[in-house]
């Protein structure tokens, strides 16, 4: 199967292991990857604002990157939730309506194409810990994928997972609101820090980068040791012994 | 109290929310545990999803149809001998009742509780004619006494106190000297205001929904304060948003279901009364009725890109959900209407000069949508306020520099190729040990409670790693 990859800007300016991680993952479970060079941005951050003619530009880039792929997969639920906007913002656009259909129906969130496409719930990972998982707001109302992660998490030997507290309250990103109104954003993300300390996890793991930066930045700066990875490095951990796809006992 | 309940500043009032814990101790518990209740409530009604497609199709018909519903209502109120008044403005409105109340000698009124009251001034109205004027929910009462400390919730108004501010505010205003328990302060309250309903010539009561065919209102109260504000007194005024209206009792039935679900977890609540002018013969009940309509904004509303917020049945559900004002509080909104359907219909109502910055206080997280029992896409409609405020070029020539130059570069491979190749050594500038501790506006407020690390160099770059194993293959 022919995937194309959606790095998103966060995970190639800053955490490039995601991209990896998901795209050894994806090869593993039989995919054959490419990554179209022109895609940027799904154009969230100045939608969001309110910039609407100037997130276009980036949105229409970002249809013809994806023109000619079969599946395009991305490492956050945020991203692809923008990605199936695309329609409604395009709804009268004679040049640019089909495209936004087009890429809508072809994206997925990486734990979502896994789990709905490939059929696959167990990857073959391993992950020694105790964890919790943190529910990002626009993958789970917007793109409404509430359970695909906890399906693939559940499979991965050795993870005990922990329920998070208030687990549908908003960690306090929501893009450029954590700059905008970085008081109120901080007294979000402090709460969720709290609920994260009370689960006694020492793994959080979430399907969104930018949740991720924000919780795991405040965890940083209040010097709680709680290991922030990516699902996709979840399910990137696993032992030579365990064959792919198979079961264990 | 009008529409807007604080001139300062935005900010302002932020920091005064957020740094006022026994408030946003008492909203996050009320949140949480009404959040389990609604959850609770709404499973028992069986498939609520298809209750709320429902609801959503009840409000937009009822709206689609508004001048039909409305003149049926108004026909059928009067071939009962009742009296409606179409109010264009708030002055209109809170002047129809003023003269009401002033041909009728009234000098003592009860009101039972009503946000559309509020939004048209009618307290400030009656005082200044000279009337004695006592809410009676027990909320609204305690604020009243507590110097009109306005609203912070659309359904619990005095959510932001708790029984020992209760307790101050009853003992210096009232002389009362019990104790903090709320059976107590309850039971205080209640013989203070059971005289004040037997002396009131006058009794002014909202309206959940008006009922087009019957020509009749319907009051959803835990307290039964609205039945004896309307049952008691010899004239009863009703006042309604012009949209909030059903066709028939079907219909009210539906939406009263989802209505207490969502405001308050209950099944329905206490009392749950349709009311209208009496009919002949009656020895009870007021001898007058009074229907106020209330426009004052609301057409423009109509038919336009926010159509979908009159479907709003005032539950406060989208309150109960958001961690915006989960830490504010509702008194941060600056209007009567708080929380996420505030930052929608305050803008509407009182106009971008007063509340541009509303619809940016929210991090778009979509729960207000999610709950929201006649499905208004809030969190869309708080985009759509954005999108109208960039154009009108609102925002600060800072924010629409920096977001043009976001735009470019988010939407071109090469100027993006480019600044990855920048961001990594230009960020050195800025870090220390790896982490960013300087930089600018848009990220102090990120770097003043979170560790930021720095970008990765080009080289080490996501879309590098690809370009090296494609390079690789090919070789």
């Amino acid at each position: 199967m022919k995937v194309s990859i959606f790095s998103t800007c966060l995970v190639d300016l800053m955490t490039p292991d995601v991209g990896i991680a998901m795209v050894e993952v994806l090869e593993r479970l039989g995919c054959e990857i490419d990554f179209p060079a022109s895609q940027v941005c799904c154009g969230q951050p100045t939608y969001n604002s309110g910039y609407l003619k100037d997130s276009k530009l980036a949105m229409q880039n970002m249809m013809l990157a994806f023109e000619h792929s079969d599946y395009v997969v991305g490492p956050s639920g945020s991203c692809i939730a923008m990605f199936h906007e695309y329609p409604k913002i395009f709804k009268g656009d004679p040049q640019w309506e089909l495209k936004a259909v087009a890429l809508k129906e072809k994206s997925y969130e990486f734990t979502q194409f896994i789990v709905k496409v490939l059929g696959v719930t167990d990857v073959g990972a391993s992950l020694e810990g105790t964890a919790t998982y943190h529910r990002s707001c626009h993958m789970t109302r917007l793109l409404g994928e509430k359970e695909t992660p906890y399906q693939l998490l559940e499979q991965v030997k050795g993870l005990q997972l922990e329920p998070l507290k208030n687990s549908d309250n908003c960690c306090g990103f929501g893009g450029t609101f954590s700059v905008k109104m970085p008081e109120i954003s901080e007294q979000m993300v402090d709460e969720k820090c709290g609920c994260i300390k009370d689960t006694g996890a020492d793994i959080l793991i979430s399907a969104d980068m930018g949740c991720l930066l924000n919780i795991g930045g405040r965890l940083s700066r209040k010097g709680e040791p709680v290991r922030i990875m990516h699902i996709a490095e979840v399910l990137n951990q696993h032992q030579s012994v365990v064959s792919r796809g198979g079961s264990r006992t | 109290m009008s529409l807007q309940t604080d001139k300062r500043d935005f900010s302002e009032r932020t920091l005064d929310g957020l740094g006022d814990s026994f408030m946003r101790n008492a909203v996050g518990s009320a949140q949480d545990s009404l959040k389990t209740r609604r959850l609770s409530a709404a499973t028992t009604l069986g498939d609520w999803e298809q209750w709320r497609n429902v609801g959503q199709l009840i409000r937009q018909h009822t709206l689609q149809n508004l001048d039909y519903y409305l003149e049926q209502l108004a026909d059928n109120v009067e071939k009962q001998g009742g009296h409606v008044y179409f109010a264009a403005t708030k002055e209109e409105a809170s002047s129809y009742i003023r003269d009401v109340v002033v041909r009728k000698q009234a000098t003592k009124v009860v009101k039972s509780k009503s946000m559309v009251t509020e939004e048209i001034e009618l307290n400030r109205v009656l005082i200044e004619a000279g009337c004695e004027l006592i809410e009676t929910d027990l909320g609204e009462y305690i604020l009243q006494m507590d110097d009109w400390d306005p609203p912070s919730h659309i359904v619990a108004p005095a959510l932001h106190k708790d029984r020992r501010q209760i307790q101050r505010v009853f003992s210096e205003k009232l002389g009362y000297t019990g104790d903090e328990t709320p059976e107590n302060l309850a039971g205080f309250a209640r013989t203070v205001l059971r005289q004040k309903f037997l002396e009131a010539e006058v009794g002014i009561t909202g309206c959940n929904f008006a009922i087009a065919n019957l020509g009749a209102i319907n009051l959803v109260t835990n307290e039964g304060n609205g039945d004896l504000t309307a049952a008691i007194p010899k004239t009863h005024i009703a006042v309604m948003g012009m949209e909030r209206i059903v066709p028939t009792l079907e219909e009210m039935e539906v939406l009263d279901n989802l209505l207490c679900r969502s405001a308050v977890g209950q099944k329905l609540t206490s009392y749950i009364t349709v009311m209208g002018p009496s009919a002949a013969g009656e020895t009870d009940g007021p001898e007058e009725f009074h229907l106020v309509v209330v426009d004052n904004g609301r057409s423009d509303i109509l038919g336009s890109e926010f159509n979908e917020a009159l479907q709003c049945i005032r539950c406060g559900a989208c309150l109960n959900v958001c961690p915006i004002y989960r830490h504010i509080g509702g008194h941060a909104y600056g209007s009567i209407y708080p929380g996420p359907i505030g930052a929608v219909i305050t803008p509407l109502l009182g106009g971008y000069d007063d509340y541009k910055e509303l619809p940016f206080a929210s991090s778009l997280c979509g729960a207000c949508t999610d709950v929201c029992p006649v499905k208004i896409p809030l969190h869309e409609q708080l985009i759509m306020h954005r999108q109208n405020i960039v154009q009108q070029r609102r925002t600060g020539a800072g924010d629409r520099l920096q977001m043009k130059a976001a735009s470019r570069l988010l939407s071109s491979p090469a100027l993006f190729g480019r600044s990855l190749r920048f961001a990594h050594s230009a960020s050195r500038l800025m870090s220390k040990r790896g982490r960013i501790v300087r930089g600018p506006a848009l990220i102090h407020g990120w770097i003043h409670a979170r560790d930021l690390k720095q970008p990765v160099k080009q080289q080490d770059s996501f879309r590098a790693w690809m370009e090296k194993r494609k390079g690789g293959a090919e070789q």
